[in-house]
């Protein structure tokens, strides 16, 4: 038989397509349906908030970073405030941290509902993302009774939170957790153990515990993989050390794995939020002699939390004046979406999503 | 102290039902009320349970009185084949008598020209038909209300208004297209779907055509469409469609097999290959009572149906097998640079194809238009045969909304490395039926 001439064929996937998350651009080159060589290109989204917030005030800053991760814009509104509050050496009232830990756990599960649902549709399977966006959509209202707005939330600010709850919301979100319990079971028969779905992610795109840990991996990637690091727990901030909950962890790496410690971290979530519910004290919820335009002095400081998509770290230098001399932020999703390139070649097409979905990018995030 | 907010009056609980009885005002108060605590409606407080709200109950009611009253006319109507013979029989007549030197191949030409319009208007209709009844399905499985205001009774205008944009909408095309295979890819596509209807039986006597070798016949038409999917993959000139194309021929050519060696027990159970004499073999009933329906012999019946189920799926590109249009990894597919009508003529073929296989579902395992009792054969064998067909129909919808998608390779194990050995292990369980 003779030989027959073939070629590798580059498929540009993205900035464009149903399945990227945003504006990723995957260069890949094909050999049939086979990966051989797959570039993840950012910067399609990139707004320089870091450059930006040079210019701007300590409290304009935190509008920004409503804007990286859109998802979950609870722990990048926290992250910042935190590294704020180092530099003005602020003591933030008990019934503001509690809120602070609440609003970010409820966005966690919001920011991991999402994450079911559009995996779900990268499978090929469309309803779970109506379902999880039904229970997403309760979350949402509960976030716009508190603050008025639904993803971008500018509600922790320094020095406290914006507003105290208005009334009957903590019986609102209690209605919310008895009902989502339910339906985390409904998600399982339907997608979690569907055997298609094992099939498609079980064996997928393993990263073993040497490889995430080199690639700086964080959050349920990380955790994925088999390693407990958890911020809330290592270096807990807020109230986490006064709360009792599991960090949860996978045991191959695979795309399963990661799937299923999202799912997971949810009912992590709910016990969490239960737990802030019966505890949370009175008090007002901003600390008292906050300028409006806050001037911390020179110095800098560093706060990391556990935001939904892993350790989300902002390292602020200050100089005196009323905006930053430099922010940097250690975005995960950035971070973790690096892998990529590693863990891509030799593997299919349908693979790409499978993986790229995993992942759980936030390309607001990864660009900044 | 849980709230910090003083102590406003007690207000009266927020009724929705009480503040707007119909449930879609409901849901758009929802949205404008003003208050964000109380106008906000949760699932929770629509749906304790759906029984309870008063416009299921009064859905249920509804499609129970549609579902009788089309039995009543079924009933009114009675068989039509036997008036379709007479009809035939009348018309060769006034032709003979009108046109007496006109050559009698003409005249029936003619006859089959008509039946073949009557058929190309099934499809056609068909088509409208599933695309609204689907998107009502997914959205009922999805938790939504899908199409519901074109036409008014619940968006059942909603297909024919995208069939009118879809007719008039521009036709754009890629620059760099193979201009004549482009072109003529969707007609490949969707021409050997007309042809395959031609020996269903949709009732007594209702085939258009009682092909002796039918089933060899439809199957080697709807191979046919495959060159439609890869020529439009091929000639649009993008790189997902091509992927999209070769995938589907793949994928349809290894499907076909285990879908022609399921059904050959139900041949040799017949004793042809004609789908009107499948049908046949089918009737009458064991103890007066139970259908001698091919699904109801032991073992035999149930593999076959499973393996045809499976590769009908995978041959009508459905979820789990629609990799060929896979939305997630190829965009659309072989139909990404389609658009107006001939994309329109791909989802056709597409919902045609849909239609056929529950057809052939029907006809091979369900006894065609044989009542499941001997009590009903009242009720005409159309209506039995159709209400068959959709109930596959719908299966096929069911399935596409609540699985997620194999992947290529593991598709292409599954038919090789499992349906089509279980295909082959069936034909030797079915030979003590053969010799019974």
């Amino acid at each position: 038989m003779t030989d027959l001439k073939t070629d590798t064929m580059f498929v540009n996937m993205g900035p464009q397509h149903p399945s990227t998350h945003g504006v990723l651009r995957l260069g890949l080159t094909l050999s049939g349906e086979i990966i051989v060589k797959a570039e993840p290109d950012i910067g399609y989204l990139h707004r320089g908030t870091e450059k930006l917030a040079e210019l701007r005030g300590y409290h304009q800053c935190v509008v920004m970073t409503d804007r990286w991760d859109y998802v979950s814009a609870m722990p990048n509104n926290l992250v910042f405030c935190l590294a704020a509050e180092k530099l003005m050496n602020l003591e933030i009232s008990s019934r503001a941290n509690y809120l602070r830990v609440l609003m970010c756990e409820i966005n966690r599960i919001a920011s991991h509902l999402l994450f079911l649902g559009t995996y779900g549709i990268d499978i090929g399977a469309y309803t779970p993302f109506l379902y999880a966006f039904r229970e997403r959509e309760m979350v949402l209202d509960l976030f716009e009774m508190a603050c008025g707005a639904r993803t971008t939330f500018n509600y922790i600010r320094i020095g406290g939170v914006s507003a105290d709850l208005p009334q009957g919301w903590t019986e609102k979100c209690r209605e919310f957790l008895n009902y989502f319990k339910g339906k985390i079971r409904e998600y399982d028969d339907l997608l979690t153990y569907n055997p298609i779905f094992l099939d498609r992610t079980k064996t997928v795109g393993i990263l073993s515990k040497e490889t995430a840990l080199d690639w700086g991996l964080t959050g349920p990637n990380l955790r994925g993989s088999g390693v407990p690091y958890d911020v809330r727990k290592t270096d807990p901030y807020c109230v986490y050390d006064k709360l009792d909950f599991d960090v949860c962890v996978g045991e191959t790496g695979s795309c399963w794995d990661r799937y299923h410690v999202r799912v997971l971290e949810m009912t992590q979530s709910i016990r969490i939020v239960e737990q802030c519910l019966g505890q949370l004290p009175a008090g007002d919820v901003m600390a008292k002699g906050v300028a409006k335009i806050p001037k911390p002095p020179a110095g800098e400081a560093y706060a990391h939390v556990e935001a939904s998509r892993g350790d989300l770290g902002i390292y602020l230098v200050a100089d005196g004046s009323s905006a930053p001399y430099r922010l940097h932020a250690r975005a995960p999703s950035y971070i973790n979406l690096a892998v990529l390139q590693e863990i891509l070649t030799g593997l299919k097409l349908a693979d790409v999503i499978a993986i790229l979905g995993s992942t759980d990018i936030v390309l607001g995030e990864v660009d900044r | 102290m849980a709230e910090a907010a003083p102590a406003a009056p007690a207000k009266p609980a927020f009724d929705p039902k009480a503040a707007c009885p119909d449930i879609r005002r409901r849901l758009w108060a929802s949205k404008t009320k003003g208050t964000l605590l109380e106008g906000r409606l949760w699932p929770s407080d629509l749906w304790p349970h759906p029984w309870i709200s008063e416009s299921y109950r009064r859905g249920a009611f509804v499609l129970g009185a549609i579902a009788i009253g089309a039995i009543a006319l079924a009933v009114g109507l009675g068989e039509i084949g036997a008036p379709l013979a007479a009809l035939h029989e009348f018309y060769r007549q006034w032709a003979q008598a009108r046109l007496p030197e006109a050559p009698a191949w003409s005249v029936e030409a003619v006859w089959i020209l008509v039946k073949a319009i009557v058929v190309l208007h099934i499809i056609l209709i068909n088509g409208l038909f599933l695309v609204w009844w689907e998107r009502k399905i997914s959205a009922h499985i999805q938790s939504r209300l899908g199409p519901i205001f074109v036409g008014g009774w619940h968006g059942w205008l909603q297909t024919v208004a995208d069939g009118l944009k879809l007719l008039i909408k521009e036709d754009a095309a890629p620059a760099q297209k193979d201009s004549w295979l482009y072109r003529i890819a969707p007609a490949l596509a969707f021409a050997p779907v007309l042809l395959c209807f031609a020996p269903v039986p949709f009732g007594r006597d209702l085939e258009a055509a009682n092909i002796d070798v039918g089933i060899v016949y439809v199957f080697a038409c709807s191979g046919v469409s495959v060159l439609g999917i890869v020529l439009a993959g091929w000639a649009s000139a993008n790189k997902y469609s091509l992927l999209g194309g070769l995938r589907s021929a793949a994928q349809l050519v290894s499907y076909e097999l285990p879908r022609a060696f399921s059904i050959v027990p139900m041949v040799a159970l017949a004793g042809s290959l004609s789908l009107t004499k499948i049908v046949q073999a089918q009737e009458g009933y064991w103890m007066g009572f139970f259908p001698k329906w091919f699904f109801f012999y032991p073992i035999v019946g149930q593999i076959s149906f499973v393996i045809f189920l499976i590769a009908s799926v995978a041959e009508t590109n459905r979820t789990p097998f629609d990799i060929p249009e896979a939305e997630s990894e190829l965009v659309a597919g072989f139909h990404t640079e389609y658009s107006g009508m001939k994309f329109a003529l791909f989802f056709l073929t597409e919902y045609a194809y849909v239609f056929l296989a529950a057809a052939l579902i029907a006809t091979f395992f369900f006894g065609g238009g044989a009542a499941p009792t001997p009590l009903l054969s009242v009720i005409p064998s159309w209506f039995w045969f159709l209400s068959k067909t959709l109930f596959f129909v719908f299966c096929f919808l069911w399935f596409r909304w609540t699985f997620p998608r194999f992947r290529i390779d593991r598709l292409m194990d599954f038919t090789w490395k499992f349906l089509l050995p279980w295909s082959f292990v069936n034909i030797i369980f079915s030979i003590p039926y053969i010799f019974l």
